[in-house]
């Protein structure tokens, strides 16, 4: 399923005392089905709004979000959303934050548990799916929050910065494991990162945003085959265009 | 959390009966006044086999407190936790009730028994409406405090996984505040029993309950068995702490 934004802008009403301010203003890029598009951009320019704008969580200033080229208002089960900070269910084990989705959707327990219980093991979490939060390591938790939305089967898959708070091998792993997965269930995949290399090894495209007031600097392709090697002649030549970009007056 | 029983948490409470036991021997404590340790003791079993007023034995005014307590606290949970729930969820319904709650909360629920007494007259409902007064507040504001604390993210995850309203209720708002809710439960189990006590000073009908049987006591003199009384009293209400603690260890392990 492809994903277009169309002239998205969002712009938070002031009040008395405070103007309005502008987050971004005429963002329009378009994810073909199947593909990985990475989000890239200094901090605070507004990525983390435009992932929930598109996932319904809030509403846009102006612009269009179109599923397949059809008009998507609010809340839409086929996008599915990774948080930037996890954000499991303190109080349920892995394996019941990974059913939440299927048993909000009435699937009978039986199921939903055997359902779950592959992502346990495709995602390598044996041993630990009546764990709790609280006694799993970040790439653990990781795991289990993409479990938890790849489980409902989106169409688009939105992912806020999911291995930014992770130390760097247990990141290089997860990536490794998403392109693994990616590979073999070619969702439709908007990835946001505020790490270059990470964009750079993912994506089939990797769209640059400015500082406020937000727009797009350009949308790069990454046309390396996968799996990609990080340091190849292609993607040095690709990561060094970013950082120029990125770096330079805006 | 709470030491477990071993001679060191014992000797202390040993060394204090002693010392009380010797006082009242000697003399230096009159025992109309305060009776030793062996006469509770006697006043205890008096209690349990004759009864007081004579007939009316110490479980039935066990079993009585009790079932008044049971009542004014299960109309508190009832009714604390779900507007708890609901003025934690929606601001509008904070700012409409928030301050009526305000301006009944700091008065203390003995404040209520001439009211109470002419509105249920002297009976279960009197004393189970006193205990359900000084339940409902400490349930209804830690349950307000547990829904405000959970993370906002968890409620967009939740709607992220197509939860509606009903679920986000009943899948995130009531097992995140679950905590605060027994913090809130604990605490007014203790003033329940304390407020039980002063409510059954005041009469009661059956002419049963702890604070019935205390001031009969009191009527006719007998330090002992009033004394006897209060400890029970006492242990009761850490018996019932204690099996709520071990309810909440059992119930949120995951923190
Ligand atoms: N309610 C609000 N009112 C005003 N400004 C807001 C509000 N919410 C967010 N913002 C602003 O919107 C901007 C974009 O925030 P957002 O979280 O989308 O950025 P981000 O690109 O995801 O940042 P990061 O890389 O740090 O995660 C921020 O500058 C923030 O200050
Ligand atoms: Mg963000």
């Amino acid at each position: 399923m492809s994903l277009d934004i169309s002239h998205l802008s969002k712009i938070h009403e002031g009040d008395a005392e405070q103007s309005d301010i502008r987050i971004f203003s005429d963002i329009t890029c378009r994810v073909e089905t199947g593909r990985f598009l990475s989000i890239v951009g200094p901090s605070g320019c507004g990525k983390t709004t435009l992932l929930r704008i598109i996932a319904g969580l809030e509403p846009a200033s102006g612009g269009q979000v179109l599923l397949d080229g059809e008009v998507v208002r609010g809340r839409d089960q086929r996008v599915g959303l990774v948080f930037q900070e996890y954000a499991l269910f303190p109080w349920r084990t892995a394996i019941r934050n990974i059913e939440m989705g299927p048993e909000i959707a009435g699937v009978p327990p039986d199921e939903r548990r055997a359902a779950a219980m592959q992502y346990i093991r495709a995602f390598d979490l044996n041993g630990f799916e009546h764990a709790y939060p609280k006694a799993l390591s970040g790439g653990m938790k990781q795991r289990v929050a993409i479990a938890r939305t790849l489980i409902m089967n989106p169409r688009v898959v939105l992912m806020d910065e999911p291995f930014g708070s992770l130390d760097s091998q247990t990141r290089n792993d997860l990536q490794n494991f998403l392109m693994t997965l990616w590979t073999r269930r070619k969702d439709t995949v908007l990835f946001v990162t505020h790490n270059v290399d990470e964009a750079v090894y993912l994506s089939d495209q990797i769209m640059v945003l400015s500082k406020k007031p937000t727009h797009i600097l350009k949308i790069f392709d990454v046309s390396a085959p996968r799996p990609r090697d990080r340091t190849s002649r292609e993607s040095n030549r690709v990561r060094k265009a970013i950082l120029d970009l990125l770096a330079g007056p805006s | 959390m709470r030491p477990p029983l071993k001679a060191s948490n014992i000797i202390p409470v040993i060394t204090l009966l002693a010392v009380w036991q010797g006082l009242c021997s000697v003399g230096l404590i009159p025992s109309y006044k305060l009776p030793s340790p062996i006469q509770v003791a006697r006043g205890f079993w008096d209690l349990l086999t004759l009864g007081m007023p004579p007939g009316h034995s110490l479980i039935y005014h066990i079993l009585y407190s009790l079932w008044r307590v049971f009542v004014g606290y299960a109309a508190a949970m009832a009714t604390a936790i779900p507007l708890g729930i609901a003025m934690g969820w929606s601001a509008r319904l904070r700012n409409l009730v928030g301050p009526i709650l305000e301006i009944l909360r700091p008065i203390p629920p003995l404040a209520w028994i001439p009211i109470a007494i002419l509105w249920f007259g002297i009976g279960i409902q009197s004393a189970a409406f006193i205990i359900f007064l000084g339940v409902f507040f400490p349930i209804l504001l830690n349950t307000i405090d547990g829904v405000r604390s959970i993370d906002p993210v968890l409620i967009e995850a939740a709607r992220t996984l197509n939860a509606t309203d009903r679920d986000v209720f009943q899948k995130v708002l009531i097992p995140g505040a679950v905590p605060a809710i027994f913090t809130g439960m604990r605490i007014g189990v203790g003033i329940g029993w304390m407020t039980l006590v002063a409510a059954e000073f005041t009469g009661v009908r059956q002419g049963y309950g702890l604070g019935y049987m205390i001031m009969t006591a009191r009527d006719i003199q007998r330090a002992d068995e009033i004394v006897a009384g209060m400890l029970v009293i006492g242990l009761i209400g850490l018996s019932i702490d204690g099996a709520l603690r071990f309810l909440e260890r059992r119930l949120i392990r995951w923190r």
